[in-house]
């Protein structure tokens, strides 16, 4: 399984065999509404607090994996997730209330695909027969936690982001119809001295980078064996920084082949600055919109990039620069699956 | 950063940070200041507008209608916070609709209805001033000071 340092090769071909994905109502005004399954008009979805309206979407991306499976819920072995909130509390309760043995991870926006790479290795280890794999995040949440509060009238600079408000799932199977997941190159921490919260694309391109040149080299593959590779959540400065650096180490990635999820969720004229970022971004983008793309044909391979970065309000006031992370995922379809 | 910290760091993460920032959007300054400046100028002129509705159909004189006023402009930035507007002229006028008193009205209704779900005394009262408290920290501090600087100077400077 393993290949290189960093890479996982899942020779026992894990399947995505559903999704689910669950955005609010700046997504549904977005680029893609129909990647979602279920759109709310409300940021609170009459809940009470903006944290327990992220808990009800994770619940409901679950939900809706489960209920377009054949499967039952007993039959799901483990729920991996995680989000952005205060220890993770948001997917905490929604586990609570699902009742499923319960991994919680922290990787900020790249958990999206940590949780997919893990389930996918417990499954190809034989540790189970279906995981579910999801994160959510909030916007008004999570700006209460990293930021200022909503109402607050503080101006943003040009490279800031907007957290989506969603959650998105994946149920991953050890055999079933729908799109392999191929190998997995989990990220180091890589921190080149950004201290700028409000320019995370910034921090993270470098990850980014490092993660898809590892993931080239220990699987011995060119990037044109992939149709596409989709980032997590770079927005406009983040990806030109990661194409540029990676054009100079000598991997030629054509613009056109290289998608941001921060760049595809919403629409060009929607007040988002640098794009779109949180967990929910790059997982929405990934299971709704490009595992569509998969089904159909019009997509073979993709390798997803979720990104993060690690700061957390108390780093950031203590001084210190903010670390950046990123995980890749292949997800692929067709008989030549090796 | 300042250039001590810069300096620290290893050479690889220099060279990083200058290529990063050669990309970076930086903020349009020049237009900032100019939208700052039309904004808070037209918050201020409500404010004068005020003042001269309280000095003209109130008893109010020029000294005592500031407070009326900064009320009356408080009470309507709460109503522009609440209904979900100051955000956005917040990021359209920048410092223009910070610096006068509605920003930092802003700045405490914000954190009060952010902070309600945790309830009344350790949400909206623990969490109020959590954007506003250091201007009113450093606000009474140099104040403080300033009255320490003045008194020294009339009790011994002999002015």
């Amino acid at each position: 399984m393993l290949n290189g340092h960093q890479t996982w090769i899942f020779q026992n071909k894990p399947v995505i065999i559903s999704t689910g994905t669950v955005g609010g109502p700046f997504e549904a005004n977005g680029a893609i509404p129909k990647a979602f399954d279920i759109l709310h008009d409300d940021m609170w979805l009459n809940k009470d607090s903006f944290e327990k309206a992220q808990q009800t979407m994770m619940e409901e991306a679950c939900q809706i994996a489960i209920k377009k499976s054949t499967i039952e819920k007993e039959q799901v072995k483990f729920f991996i997730s995680g989000d952005l909130i205060n220890q993770i509390t948001p997917t905490t309760l929604a586990a609570r209330s699902m009742s499923i043995p319960y991994f919680g991870l922290f990787s900020a926006c790249a958990t999206s695909m940590e949780s997919l790479a893990l389930s996918a290795a417990i499954i190809n280890a034989h540790g189970a027969d279906y995981i579910l794999s999801g994160v959510s995040s909030h916007n008004a949440a999570t700006e209460k936690q990293f930021r200022y509060p909503t109402e607050y009238g503080g101006q943003k600079p040009p490279t800031a982001q907007w957290t989506v408000t969603g959650a998105g799932c994946a149920l991953v199977a050890k055999d079933g119809d729908g799109p392999v997941v191929t190998s997995a190159t989990i990220g180091k921490v890589v921190d080149m001295g950004m201290n700028d919260p409000f320019n995370m694309g910034g921090a993270m391109a470098p990850a980014a980078v490092d993660t898809i040149e590892t993931h080239l080299k220990e699987r011995n593959i060119d990037h044109t064996y992939y149709d596409l590779i989709i980032t997590g959540d770079l927005a406009h400065i983040g990806r030109e920084v990661s194409l540029d650096l990676l054009h100079k180490k000598g991997i030629d990635i054509p613009e056109e082949k290289y998608v941001d999820s921060g760049l595809t969720i919403y629409r060009e004229d929607q007040p988002v600055l640098a794009g779109a970022s949180g967990p929910a971004c790059s997982a929405i983008v990934a299971y709704g919109h490009f595992l569509e793309k998969l089904k159909q044909g019009e997509l073979k391979r993709i390798l997803v990039v979720a990104t993060g970065s690690l700061q957390s309000p108390l780093s950031v006031n203590q001084g210190d620069t903010i670390p950046g992370i990123a995980h890749a995922v292949s997800i692929e379809v067709g008989s030549d699956i090796q | 950063m300042s250039n001590d910290k810069k300096k620290n760091l290893p050479p690889q993460a220099q060279e990083y940070q200058a290529f990063q920032s050669r990309r970076e959007v930086k903020r349009p300054i020049l237009k900032n200041c100019i939208k700052a400046f039309l904004v808070g100028g037209f918050i201020c002129l409500i404010g004068q507008c005020i003042t001269t509705f309280y000095i003209y159909y109130f008893n109010f004189t020029e000294q005592t209608a500031g407070n009326p006023t900064t009320a009356t402009l408080i009470f309507l930035t709460m109503l522009l916070t609440g209904f979900g507007v100051y955000d956005r002229i917040g990021q359209f006028a920048g410092a223009g609709s910070a610096v006068p008193v509605t920003g930092f009205g802003n700045a405490v209704i914000s954190a009060a209805i952010e902070h309600k779900t945790e309830g009344f005394i350790l949400g909206i009262g623990g969490s109020m001033f959590k954007v506003a408290g250091p201007v009113i920290t450093y606000g009474v501090f140099s104040a403080f000071i300033v009255a320490l600087i003045k008194t020294i100077l009339i009790k011994w400077g002999g002015f």
